[in-house]
């Protein structure tokens, strides 16, 4: 077997470089990514606190957020498809579960399903109409962008006069499904870390002798999970054979009987339950939900998945890229608060960061495809 | 002569006011290579897109093992064992060459209640069924963009033979084709055939037509003229047929006859 293996070498075929082989990886350009901005950091911020347990739980968190949406963006893009509405999904999914809890005290898991229901039902929206009409995502989901972002303004107005509804905390207050979005977990194991010392203990005030971190929030949690559902839903199952076939060559996957459509539209819902896992968290947390929550998160998702090497064009990313484009963006974010850099730079350093990673998937795409 | 596997009887094709097919009867055996030819706007394509369930005839009838089909879609085409190579869309570039060879067909291994893509066995086969057509990879995850085309045509009819495929529809495979690609993707169509899968090859070129060609089909604007036998027809005849008499002669004499 391994003679007649070695005979049909073609002298042509060069042998590739393990450089040439890491390179192709869609996942290195989050890895080099990852640690040029640890190095940084901790060089630059290393005694500031970024790294003590509250430092890194701040930054954690913020990274944890950008996952779980770059998630269902990378899994979408790599089906060939955009979702500019995510941000207005965000603030939609936060208004109405506040309304339904609130404003129509209604029990808390029932809100939260029937949201995510509705969004998941505008996922599935919104890749309808991109099948049936042959539209750009982009410019369907530029459209929904704005109808959800109007909503999201326009029903709080009506009904309560305000944009902010509050109350959502303790409205869910024992309700065990609402439970899985907010909180932590965990919480005995911080606070023996806290009482044997390993990690610090407030010394004054109401909280005094608890752990500075009293747990895993569960929206690292849903993070994690998340990321490791895309990742092996993408690199070990048929459907994820499917996405990359889909984003490659639509036609060229229809041919051989792929349900290309189906495929899409249901990339379109994930991203939408994302979101709304985004949105449910948050909600959670704050306690409140307001109109303009979720701004700008389309894009910061987006710029997440290509940092982590998936191409615009669809058919190719990795969902662990995705996720470590997010910890970039995360780490960056608070990191230059902790560094002590004026924060307005973080949008320089996006753009500066997000042309790189374009160029350098451009050229690895050339070389996947042996394109000139 | 067998049994033909599919027989389009009479196949008309309409698309508004414009006639595309009018009344085209073609049969394929097994093993046996049918040669269509035509120029362009012959109605080759559209004719093969009926038989593999892209189109759905307006008059006419298909007959697949001796029983009336009626292909609603490309996928009922597939089951039954027709399978399509079109020219640019055998195969994404992007994907490695095992999971383009079980696209649609990946296999599946479970693990309790889950299944999962079995990339283990996707690349044994990928790799023994490339060897056997005679492409050397450097493994099964090597990307289908490093590949030639001809390489690619030959990835996609392997994979189409290796999923049972009864008859394999070859869409102008070697129109892009350097001459030593072509000639790899005419020997191919010869392995192929020897299996006693029905192939049928669409192509403008006669020579590559003459090549591998067991029956030769005409088109000419959505009529056939026949189907000629291997030996009953010179190359010329069917250049004339195709480019449909009196036009060809003048034409003939300027280029000498190397069209």
């Amino acid at each position: 077997m391994s003679a007649s293996q070695a005979d049909a070498t073609d002298e042509r075929v060069k042998e590739m470089s393990a450089i040439r082989r890491w390179l192709i990886r869609p996942e290195l350009g989050g890895i080099v990514g990852t640690l040029a901005v640890f190095t940084f950091f901790i060089l630059f911020a290393g005694d500031s606190g970024m790294f003590n347990m509250q430092g890194v739980m701040n930054w954690g968190v913020v990274s944890a957020q950008f996952m779980i949406i770059a998630v269902g963006a990378c899994t979408l893009m790599i089906a060939g498809e955009f979702d500019l509405s995510v941000g207005s999904m965000i603030g939609f999914a936060g208004m109405m579960i506040a309304i339904f809890l609130v404003v129509l005290g209604w029990p808390a898991w029932l809100s939260i399903i029937l949201t995510f229901v509705m969004c998941m039902g505008v996922g599935a929206l919104n890749g309808f109409i991109v099948i049936k009409t042959g539209l750009p995502s982009f410019i369907v989901t530029l459209a929904s962008l704005f109808i959800l972002r109007g909503f999201t303004i326009y029903l709080p107005q009506t009904i309560e006069s305000k944009t902010i509804i509050g109350g959502i905390r303790d409205a869910a207050e024992g309700d065990w499904f609402a439970s899985l979005f907010g909180g932590t977990i965990g919480q005995g194991f911080f606070r023996w870390l806290g009482e044997n010392g390993f990690i610090g203990v407030f010394e004054r005030g109401t909280r005094a002798g608890e752990p500075v971190v009293d747990g895993i929030p569960m929206l690292m949690i849903w993070a994690v999970a998340l990321i490791i559902f895309g990742h092996v839903l993408l690199t070990k199952t048929k459907f994820g054979n499917w996405i990359f076939a889909s984003g490659g060559d639509a036609q060229a996957a229809r041919y051989v009987g792929v349900p290309v459509n189906r495929v899409k539209i249901l990339m379109f819902m994930f991203t939408a339950f994302c979101a709304c896992v985004f949105a449910t968290c948050q909600v959670m947390e704050f306690g409140s939900a307001g109109a303009d929550r979720g701004l700008l998160k389309e894009f910061e998702a987006i710029i997440a998945v290509v940092i982590g090497g998936a191409l615009l064009t669809g058919g190719y990313g990795s969902v662990i890229g995705a996720a470590l484009g997010a910890l970039i963006f995360g780490v960056v974010q608070q990191g230059l608060f902790f560094a002590g850099v004026e924060s307005s730079l973080f949008r320089v350093f996006l753009g500066v960061i997000l042309l790189m990673a374009v160029i350098l998937n451009t050229y690895i795409r050339r070389m996947i495809t042996g394109e000139r | 002569m067998p049994q033909p596997i599919i027989e389009m009887h009479n196949i008309q094709k309409h698309f508004g006011s414009v006639i595309a097919l009018a009344g085209v009867s073609v049969n394929v055996v097994p093993g046996e290579c049918h040669c269509l030819l035509g120029d362009n706007g012959a109605g080759k394509s559209t004719f093969i897109k009926t038989m593999s369930g892209v189109h759905k005839p307006t008059s006419g009838d298909i007959m697949f093992e001796g029983q009336t089909m009626n292909f609603e879609r490309p996928r009922d085409a597939i089951a039954a064992g027709i399978a399509t190579v079109y020219q640019d869309l055998a195969m994404i570039p992007l994907m490695s060459v095992s999971r383009n060879f079980f696209m649609g067909n990946e296999p599946v291994r479970r693990i309790g209640p889950l299944r999962f893509f079995d990339h283990a066995h996707a690349a044994e086969v990928t790799m023994a069924e490339m060897r056997k057509m005679g492409i050397n990879l450097r493994g099964p995850d090597q990307a289908v963009g490093t590949l030639s085309g001809g390489e690619r045509q030959t990835v996609a009819i392997a994979r189409a033979v290796h999923f049972g495929a009864k008859v394999l529809i070859l869409d102008e495979p070697t129109s892009a084709l350097g001459v030593r690609q072509t000639s790899n993707v005419l020997a191919t169509i010869d392995k192929v055939r020897k299996k006693g899968v029905g192939v049928v090859f669409i192509t403008h070129n006669v020579r590559h037509a003459m090549a591998v060609g067991d029956r030769f089909t005409v088109l000419n604007r959505g009529k056939t003229l026949g189907t000629a036998q291997r030996g009953e027809v010179t190359a010329e005849e069917l250049q004339d047929m195709m480019a449909g008499g009196q036009e060809l002669a003048t034409l003939e004499g300027s280029l000498g006859g190397t069209v």
